[in-house]
């Protein structure tokens, strides 16, 4: 954009730096004087002193030095800045003139050279004249210089140089051009920079020095000018904060001055300067809270000082700058390190920038609307000689005067008339726009998303005031659904007013139906009367034909716009408009409610769609279709009227497609579903409705799934938290929010009619094959076919289970690894009505735990709904839990030939070997027979045959066998010695021949073997009789490789007398036998103990008589009278005992027997 | 002199709206909306504090060269939002503190009413005569 009158001028704006110029330079030709010439230009950055340079030529004319004043006693002055005096400080008159010259120390013709460089000095100070300007020479040399004092011609010659130059000696300087230019020039500058530092000093005590010439009443313009300079100055001396102190003062100065409506523009544009330098320079020195502090008073100090009424316009211009440059110094701050706030940040800047734009465009429109005849006044009150004022602020037909009387009230008039013809042409909605943006892009920064949709409305207005309808509709289409989403229905009814009038302008047809729906929506806070028009307008647009102007539009955009409705309505194109809704709120309100969750196969599927229309007049529609994710059932669900266009306003609110405001309409689908989607989820995908028709134009509103639009969620929400109770209505009629919305339903197959009974006897035993009786009877009307059956294992259960279970239908014969947990699709047959079918199954089950069995049947059968033939598929399924269960316990002990326990068995020593089979089945068991397979290691002491064959046991009765073995010395085994396996043969005492026999097989536990080293038995009868003679043989065994010394003796008993050897020791050899023979003589009856033998082996001192006593009877029954005799042997004890046994398992039998 | 008494539901969407005069109602109801901007900082920022000590008042929320927009939450999150003329300088932050307050006792009231179902726009007398007794009273 080009400068308007109200942006700063540039020189105010930029920072201000040591102006010094360069001379004696031939930049174009020499190609020594370029390269320092780019030295001092090139990469001027930061770390550089502030210096800016300028070529010039020797003999540059520079601005005349005006004559010193001695007094200000009879000068007044005209105003307080004049427009050129900053550019004159920063670009013409200069801190310093430097004069270079190629000079060498050693130079021949030295008098000559020296005495033309001495001219060109002269020249430089010449055209100086009265200036302060410093001047300093450099001697471009193109030898390296000695270190100073070495070279004494080079410190003479510079003496004398100085002389004729009449320089000091800090004013001349060296340059050879040698390889480290840059050093050398940076050097320089530092001297520079020196120079002009004590420049600007001289020039600031010159300004003040003028101070005391000046008085309060005839001065005043000039305190102000003078503190500017002052400031100016420092500035230029890079002392910012003495040049912000005096900022400082000199805005209170200007604030000071007697205001007129004459002096107000100067005023306040002197004031905005200041205003603009000290926030600029509290910016800079990293004081943010000052400069909004100062540009906060400044506003306030300004903001009531408006000055000419005609000329309003411009204080608003005046003011919208302010804001403008304050927000771009605060963005520049932010972008040089500074944070910003969410509450303090450039956006509210130019936000209120934007804001006095706004009040300049309405200013404007007022006071300059004059009409057409009116003409610019010639001659231009606005020209002046130069082009440009002579102060800042002052009017261009009254420069200079002071006085606060209007001198020429014609020429004033005229003034005014100009400025505000001017201001006509200016193009405000441009300024506004670029403003708001600016402040969009701040707030965006700063998380202000509500400010930026309020500016963003804001720029979408502007737009549309510029005529620019198709961005403003971008703009409030775009903030629209934030205003929706939130609900602020005032707010998104007035940009959907402004959008709905683009929409117009532009002839734009689907935008224009969509805001008109909304408008006339519920979320609309538009008034009746408003709503009825914008209706008549849909109507209208509807059948082809033009809408009526929206209100309060400008008369020759409403031209354009009716030729453009009229091009549309010509125009043969496509008139059909699909709207999704699920955006907007539109004014018809659609719901879709299934009756059911879920719907059998043979009933028809039913649902209602529910439509409310929120307009104020009937609306008529065509058609209503709804789609569903199964497409094939769209067919089935259409209402559509064929009507003509021009029928659609007759006998409207009698006709089943017309929508009475305010009244739910309900409309009934029925359809049959399709027995393949049973299982599967009918959806309603959408919902068309169309208004209008395809010979007019026709608009089709889509609802997505179920129905609802942007603001229903919330709605039905608020429904359901209500409480309130709703008025009663008649029977047909519904309330609006208490429907629910139900946008799907659940297909499932025919309730089965037949009945599936399970018989079997739980638990089932682990490895059984555990029998299963399915009965299946038909109670349905006509015969069913494809009767099938799917029993076993219910899948999802534990992985191991469906290894360890097994189903067949065949109970005859054990089922293996290799039959599956589950059989499916067994086909059963057909079934007529009432009959039924038996089906046997047996399981396996492999180890203990619950199972849970599923028995599916499944069948098809015909049946007629809606007078359509259709066969459905129906199934029962039952499911059963059975336990498994061990059918019995088996117990295993070692005991001795007497029945004690033993820990570990004795090498070669017969022991016994027990075991007790539990019941734990709840039925009973027959054990078919039972089987000892030894290991190699063991052997038995005579036969194997099982004991307990064809036994049965009730629950919690127990068989018991028990088999004498005797195990080889086998040395020391970890872990002792395998026994071998016990295997019991049985099945249910219930079950029928036919059923298998289950073999379950035992391990028995391993046996700790030791080894002894004498083993002793004894040889006695069975029992004694007193005073009968009862020969008693021990046998000892020497069980080692070893000669055993043996002692022994016989203790006495009191129940016996006896003969033999009463105490002996003996030898033993390895492997052999030794015999010792006695005679008892019993002398008491009953159990009497023996006399002890006491045997004590010299080598084995572990070896006691304890040990000794598990292998030889202590004591034996002696009998009064009787001749019987019989032999013991292990064998018979074992038959004895067993005896025994039974007996317990049969406790009636025993008792029944005397 | 204009006041604008607002409250804001916990979705942002106002369940009562009132300003004085009525005639610039939409600038209001922008001044208003934007507000929310800095309300929902201030809470969030809040979160991160201590939550039972928690100041309801907000205090003035941002500046504009004409109004201020001072914010109010409830512990439920239910925001008010005051805009008052900036030249009115007898409103000191005490004085709006218990504007506030006597604000959020007449919003409490119409909340005990068993039939006003939270989330509706209020509609009681009450809450009307109080907002109105207020306005008059800084007006």
């Amino acid at each position: 954009m080009s400068p308007t009158q109200w942006d700063f001028p540039v020189e105010l704006c930029c920072r201000p730096m040591a102006f010094v110029t360069l001379t004696g330079l031939d930049v174009v030709y020499n190609a020594v004087h370029r390269a320092v010439w780019d030295a001092f230009c090139a990469n001027r950055r930061a770390d550089r002193v502030p210096i800016s340079f300028k070529v010039l030529p020797g003999d540059h004319e520079y601005p005349k030095c005006r004559p010193k004043r001695t007094s200000y006693e009879w000068y007044i002055p005209k105003g307080i800045l004049k427009t050129g005096w900053m550019n004159k400080h920063l670009n013409l008159v200069p801190a310093l003139v430097v004069v270079f010259y190629e000079l060498d120390w050693d130079e021949p013709q030295w008098k000559e050279k020296q005495s033309e460089c001495a001219t060109r000095v002269e020249i430089v100070r010449q055209s100086l004249q009265g200036r302060n300007t410093k001047v300093a020479v450099v001697l471009i040399q193109k030898k390296t210089p000695l270190p100073p004092g070495e070279d004494v011609i080079a410190s003479e010659r510079a003496a004398a140089l100085c002389n004729a130059c009449e320089l000091s000696g800090k004013s001349l300087f060296v340059l050879p051009h040698t390889d480290h230019l840059v050093g050398y020039i940076i050097r320089l500058e530092n001297a520079f920079y020196e120079h002009a530092q004590t420049y600007y000093y001289t020039e600031i005590r010159r300004v003040k020095s003028h101070k005391e010439f000046l008085n309060k009443t005839t001065h005043q313009l000039l305190f102000v000018r003078h503190q500017f300079k002052i400031a100016f100055f420092s500035e230029l001396k890079q002392d910012t904060q003495n040049a912000l102190k005096n900022y400082r003062t000199a805005y209170n100065l200007v604030h000071e001055l007697r205001a007129h409506e004459t002096n107000i523009l100067e005023i306040k544009t002197m004031a905005g300067f200041t205003n603009y330098k000290i926030c600029r320079l509290c910016f800079q020195h990293n004081t943010p809270l000052d400069a909004i502090a100062q540009f906060r008073k400044h506003i306030d100090l300004c903001k009531k000082k408006i000055g000419s009424a005609e000329l309003a316009f411009e204080h608003a211009a005046w003011m919208s700058k302010q804001f403008q440059a304050f927000g771009d110094l605060f963005d520049e701050a932010i972008k040089l390190g500074l944070t910003a706030i969410q509450t303090q940040n450039p956006g509210f800047y130019y936000q209120q920038a934007a804001y006095y734009a706004q009040e300049r465009k309405q200013l404007a429109k007022t006071l300059c609307n004059h009409e057409a005849s009116v003409t610019y006044p010639n001659p231009d009150p606005l020209e002046t000689q130069a082009g440009v004022l002579d102060f800042y602020g002052q009017r261009s037909w009254r420069q200079g005067i002071l006085s606060f009387d209007l001198s020429d009230p014609e020429k004033e008039k005229v003034g005014i008339l100009a400025i505000q013809l001017k201001e006509r042409s200016v193009v405000h909605s441009e300024v506004i726009i670029t403003l708001l943006s600016n402040a969009v892009a701040q707030f965006k920064k700063y998380k202000c998303p509500r400010m930026k949709s309020h500016l963003m409305v804001q720029m979408g207005e502007e737009y549309y005031y510029a005529k620019d309808y198709t961005k403003a509709l971008k703009l409030l289409d775009y903030v629209m659904c934030d205003y929706r989403s939130e609900g602020w229905w005032t707010l998104l009814t007035s940009i959907l007013t402004t959008a709905l009038k683009c929409s117009y302008l532009m002839a734009q047809l689907k935008d224009y139906i969509t805001y008109s729906l909304e408008l006339l929506g519920r979320a609309s806070t538009l008034k009746d009367d408003q709503k009825s028009r914008i209706e008549k307008n849909l109507i209208n647009v509807l059948m082809n034909e033009s809408p009526d102007p929206e209100p309060d539009c400008d008369i020759l955009a409403v031209k354009t716009a009716q030729k453009l409705w009229a091009d549309r309505i010509s125009l043969a194109g496509s008139n059909v408009f699909t709207i999704g809704v699920q955006d907007f709120v539109p004014f018809v309100q659609c719901k879709a409610k299934f009756h059911a969750p879920s719907f059998h196969v043979d009933v028809p599927v039913q649902f209602d769609v529910y439509l409310k229309a929120d307009c104020p007049h009937p609306i008529r529609f065509s058609k209503l279709c709804i789609s569903f994710n199964n497409q094939e059932y769209n067919q089935f669900c259409v209402i559509e009227e064929s009507s003509r266009a021009n029928d659609v306003l007759e006998n409207l609110t009698q006709s089943k497609m017309c929508l009475v405001p305010g009244k739910t309409r309900k409309f009934l689908f029925k359809f049959v579903a399709k027995t393949e989607d049973v299982g599967k989820k009918i959806e309603i995908t959408s919902m068309d409705l169309v208004l209008g028709s395809e010979a007019g134009r026709c608009v089709v509103l889509n609802w997505q799934g179920g129905g609802g639009d942007a603001a229903s969620a919330q709605e039905a929400l608020q429904a359901s938290r209500s409480f309130k109770r709703r008025p009663r209505l008649p029977d047909s009629e519904v309330h609006w929010d208490s429907i629910v919305i139900q946008a799907s339903t659940m297909i499932i197959s025919r309730v089965p009619n037949i009945s599936v009974h399970l018989r079997h006897d739980p638990p089932a035993l682990t490895n059984e094959m555990y029998c299963l009786v399915v009965t299946v009877q038909s109670h349905e009307k006509t015969p069913i076919r494809d009767v099938k059956l799917t029993a076993g294992l219910k899948p999802g259960q534990d992985a191991n289970l469906t290894q360890k279970t097994h189903v067949t239908l065949h109970g005859t014969e054990l089922c293996d690894e290799s039959y599956p947990a589950l059989l499916t699709d067994i086909p059963v047959g057909d079934l007529q009505p009432g009959e039924q079918l038996e089906k046997t199954l047996h399981f396996r089950c492999g180890t203990v735990g619950s199972r849970m069995f599923l028995v599916y049947v499944s069948y098809m059968i015909n049946t007629t709904i809606e007078g359509k033939e259709i066969v459905c598929k129906c199934h029962k399924d039952e499911t059963v839990t059975i336990e498994t269960v061990f059918p019995f316990d088996v117990a295993v002990k070692f005991v001795s030939t007497k029945f004690e326990p033993l820990e570990r068995v004795y090498a070669d020593i017969p022991f016994l070997l027990m075991t007790d089979l539990l019941s734990a089945s709840p039925w009973a068991l027959t054990i078919v027979s039972s089987e000892l397979q030894l290991a190699p290691s063991m052997t038995a002491v005579d036969q194997l045959e099982s004991q307990v064959d064809r036994v049965v046991l009730q629950t919690g009765e127990s068989a018991s066998e028990c088999f004498c073995l005797r195990c080889p010395s086998v040395g020391n085994v970890e872990g002792g010695v395998a026994t071998g396996h016990y295997i019991i043969s049985w099945k249910r005492t219930s079950a029928m021949d036919s059923v298998p026999v289950i073999s379950t097989v035992i391990t028995l536990p391993h046996v700790i073997v030791e080894n002894i080293p004498l083993h002793v038995n004894a040889d006695l009868p069975s029992f004694g009789r007193v005073r009968e003679s009862l020969p008693v043989r021990y046998h000892l065994q020497n069980k080692t490789d070893l000669v055993q010394d043996v002692e022994i003796s016989v203790e006495p008993s009191d129940a016996f007398m006896f003969s033999g050897l009463k105490q002996i020791r003996l030898r033993i050899l390895p492997g052999t036998e030794q015999e010792m023979l006695y005679n008892f003589y019993p002398l008491m009856a009953g159990y009497q103990q023996l006399p002890s033998l006491n045997i004590n082996l010299l080598r084995f001192p572990n070896f006691t008589n304890q040990l000794l006593r598990r292998f030889i009877p202590t004591s034996i029954f002696v009998k009064g009278h009787s001749v019987l005799t019989r032999h013991f042997s292990p064998r018979s004890i074992c038959s004895s005992h067993r005896r025994v046994h039974d007996a317990s398992l049969f406790p009636k039998q025993e008792k029944g027997s005397p | 002199m204009a006041v604008s008494t607002i409250i804001l539901f916990l979705q942002n969407y106002p369940l009562y709206i009132r300003s004085v005069p009525t005639e610039n109602e939409l600038k209001f109801h922008y001044m208003v909306h934007t507000s929310l901007d800095v309300v929902d900082e201030k809470i969030s920022a809040m979160g991160k504090a201590l939550v039972d000590q928690r100041e309801l008042y907000l205090g003035l929320l941002y500046p504009t060269e004409d109004y201020k927009v001072y914010g109010y939450v409830t512990n439920s999150k239910v925001k008010f939002v005051m805009v008052v003329d900036s030249s009115n300088t007898a409103l000191r932050d005490n004085e709006i503190r218990s504007m506030f307050r006597k604000l959020h006792n007449s919003y409490t009231d119409v909340m005990c009413n068993p039939f006003y179902n939270p989330g509706d726009r209020i509609q009681s007398r009450a809450f009307d005569g109080m907002v109105t007794s207020m306005m008059i009273q800084v007006c």
